[in-house]
């Protein structure tokens, strides 16, 4: 196992209402993400348990690309990652955006 | 004085060699080895039929008993290498020299062999390319082939999986040499004749039906989110816009989801009957759906698949049927139908390089070529027009003349950035170059040529290399869908924005789709027990992929 953690300053906080969210599964190649909505507005942190070890580098450009893309200001990520691969990885933080984002419960 | 029929003379020998042991030309199963014994001669050419699915296993058990004084250094000339006999004739001195085109499920113990030394190779062939050696310069000896049944004359009926059994005789009957078959059953009357007796020399009787392997059957159960979205990919960015009605599919996840989504997906984008009507292609369980909603006109066969029987039996408007109702498929004509034919192969692969080559051996595996090479290349020889033909051809040359300027074949690879155990699909340098020089083989074993390849898709997007002008172009449409692979993470990212701005590379959002539509509840069928409701009850899938 290796643990991982990512913290960023984006220029806006997520939409929506909902406190919190989660997607995925726990599996061999696949991914949970839990997002809280826990955080300042401009600042938003991933952390992530993963099964693969030394892939820190994709990770960073992973979380990079991504923050850039949604700018999820507020949000905490908890990731629990069985191996996924890096586009499995981008589709689950953008579901749980998705999802956090929507208006209602 | 010249004698101008040796080899006449000497087939009549074998033949009267081997008569002792028939009654008529059946020979017991328990007596094949003897058989063998008496027919075979030391550095014979041997086609055992190894197919892509179908195999005679009875004959390779017996092949590997004979008596090493009576036979030896046999030279094998076989599409497919599949079984662990077939490799095992290596190890015991019974061959000697291999030519081949497939090892799917022996790739790694091949590739041990081959280092060791225990095998010559000749050459990796597409199976085209060894057919046709089968009539220059590899015309075996002695045939081994296999099929359902036989009557007393020896007529052959192969049942669905004929694969490539009329080649093999063709080659091996006409030439002077013999062939003998394994068959499951002897009966009064063949339901239909697929080998006549006169080109049939023996016939041995198996005790159990030869081996088929359901190659051609993905669960739908696997298929990820990712496989979704390059399939929408595919369909959007390349079958819509050139209209490829007429095509081959590999047997990979990506294209089995291209498959289940043309019923809904394309259905959505008003695609039916403008594309995907025509097919080289294996009775893909994966088809089903789109069969049933009216989308397929036509299939021909390489060869059968396990449990789809009685669906083609009921369905002889789309696939190709004998007399006797059932499938009859021909890999060498299906394989022409892929090279001359068609106007599209989308198939994956392991590795891809910076100039776009591809191959599926890494220096622990050779799995061989297959199919994919002829469905994969630009038939040169070809000279009938098509629109996407053209279309293909004006974007690689848009100043030529277009009363002389060739179209192009798409050849599209299609996969993940990762696959299994997240292994990188882009490399610098592909392993199949690393193999060669171990191996010293004089050529690398290249499974498509980068100058064939016309599109990749994967998860990132879709990069057209008809567009590409320069190497450097080519290399970074290559680097700009190649996702967060190192190769992919080398991008000079305002090279790859310039080729956006141009068309070469499409992001999923310039061809108006959201990667998160890419859902499960896309595809027509999301498990093999849907397949089956699908098909009306018709499909009847192995065990192995049943569990309900």
């Amino acid at each position: 196992m290796e643990d991982l953690r990512f913290q960023h300053s984006v220029r806006t906080r997520a939409g929506g209402a909902r406190q919190s969210a989660i997607v995925g599964v726990v599996a061999s190649g696949n991914l949970e993400v839990l997002v809280e909505r826990v955080l300042p507005d401009a600042e938003c942190a991933i952390e992530i348990r993963t099964a693969a070890v030394g892939f820190g580098e994709v990770w960073t450009a992973v979380i990079g690309d991504f923050v850039e893309r949604y700018s999820p200001g507020g949000l905490r990520f908890s990731i629990n990652d069985g191996g996924a691969r890096p586009d499995t990885v981008s589709l689950r933080l953008a579901q749980a955006v998705r999802l956090i984002t929507e208006n209602g419960q | 004085m010249t004698s101008w029929q040796n080899n006449r003379a000497t087939r009549d020998a074998r033949i009267a060699a081997g008569g002792g042991l028939a009654r008529g030309k059946v020979v017991e199963a328990g007596n094949a080895t003897r058989l063998l014994e008496a027919v075979i001669r030391p550095g014979d050419r041997i086609c055992l039929e190894g197919d892509n699915q179908k195999q005679a296993d009875l004959l390779s058990r017996a092949l590997l008993a004979v008596d090493l004084s009576r036979v030896n250094d046999l030279h094998m000339v076989q599409s497919g290498v599949v079984l662990p006999e077939h490799l095992d004739l290596f190890d015991r001195g019974v061959a000697k020299r291999l030519d081949y085109a497939y090892s799917g499920p022996q790739s790694a113990r091949i590739a041990r062999m081959l280092f060791g030394g225990k095998i010559e190779l000749g050459a990796v062939h597409t199976y085209l390319e060894l057919f046709a050696r089968y009539f220059i310069d590899l015309t075996p000896h002695v045939a081994l082939i296999a099929a359902v049944s036989a009557d007393h004359d020896g007529n052959l009926y192969t049942g669905p999986n004929t694969e490539d059994t009329p080649t093999v005789v063709e080659a091996t009957a006409f030439k002077d040499g013999i062939v003998i078959a394994q068959v499951n059953e002897i009966v009064e009357q063949v339901p239909r004749v697929d080998i006549p007796a006169d080109r049939v020399h023996f016939v041995v009787k198996s005790d159990k039906p030869f081996f088929v392997e359901p190659l051609f059957t993905r669960d739908p159960a696997a298929i990820t989110e990712g496989q979704i979205l390059t399939a929408m990919l595919a369909i959007k960015g390349i079958y819509a816009p050139y209209g490829v009605q007429r095509l081959n599919h590999g047997i990979g996840f990506s294209t089995a989801a291209i498959e289940l989504l043309l019923p809904t997906f394309g259905e959505r984008l008003g695609l039916k009957g403008k594309i995907a009507t025509h097919f080289a292609l294996n009775p893909h369980p994966a088809l089903i759906p789109a069969i049933e909603s009216g989308w397929v006109r036509q299939i021909h066969s390489f060869g059968s698949e396990v449990g789809m029987d009685d669906y083609i039996r009921a369905r002889s408007d789309v696939y190709f049927t004998g007399p006797d109702g059932s499938l009859r498929s021909n890999r060498a004509f299906c394989q022409t139908a892929g090279l001359y034919a068609c106007d599209m192969f989308i198939g994956s692969t392991l590795q891809i390089d910076l100039q776009g080559n591809s191959s599926t051996v890494t220096t622990s595996r050779i799995a061989g070529f297959g199919g994919a090479p002829n469905m994969g290349a630009d038939a040169r020889g070809r000279r009938h027009p098509s629109e996407p033909w053209l279309k293909a051809g004006a974007e690689s040359d848009p100043d030529g003349s277009p009363l002389m300027r060739r179209g192009r074949k798409l050849v599209v690879q299609i996969g993940e950035t990762f696959g299994d155990k997240n292994v990188p699909l882009f490399v610098e340098k592909l392993d199949a170059i690393e193999l060669a020089e171990k191996l010293e083989l004089e050529l690398a074993p290249i499974m498509i040529y980068g100058d064939d390849v016309t599109h990749i898709v994967t998860e990132e997007g879709v990069a057209n290399l008809l567009l590409c002008r320069t190497a450097q172009e080519r290399e970074h449409a290559i680097r700009g869908v190649a996702g967060y692979t190192d190769v992919g993470r080398r991008r000079d990212h305002r090279m790859v924005a310039h080729l956006r701005e141009r068309g070469v590379i499409r992001r999923p959002e310039d061809l108006g789709i959201n990667p998160l539509d890419a859902d499960r509840s896309l595809l027509a069928a999301r498990s093999i027990k849907d397949l089956v409701r699908w098909s009306g009850g018709l499909y009847a899938p192995p065990s192995k992929f049943r569990n309900w």
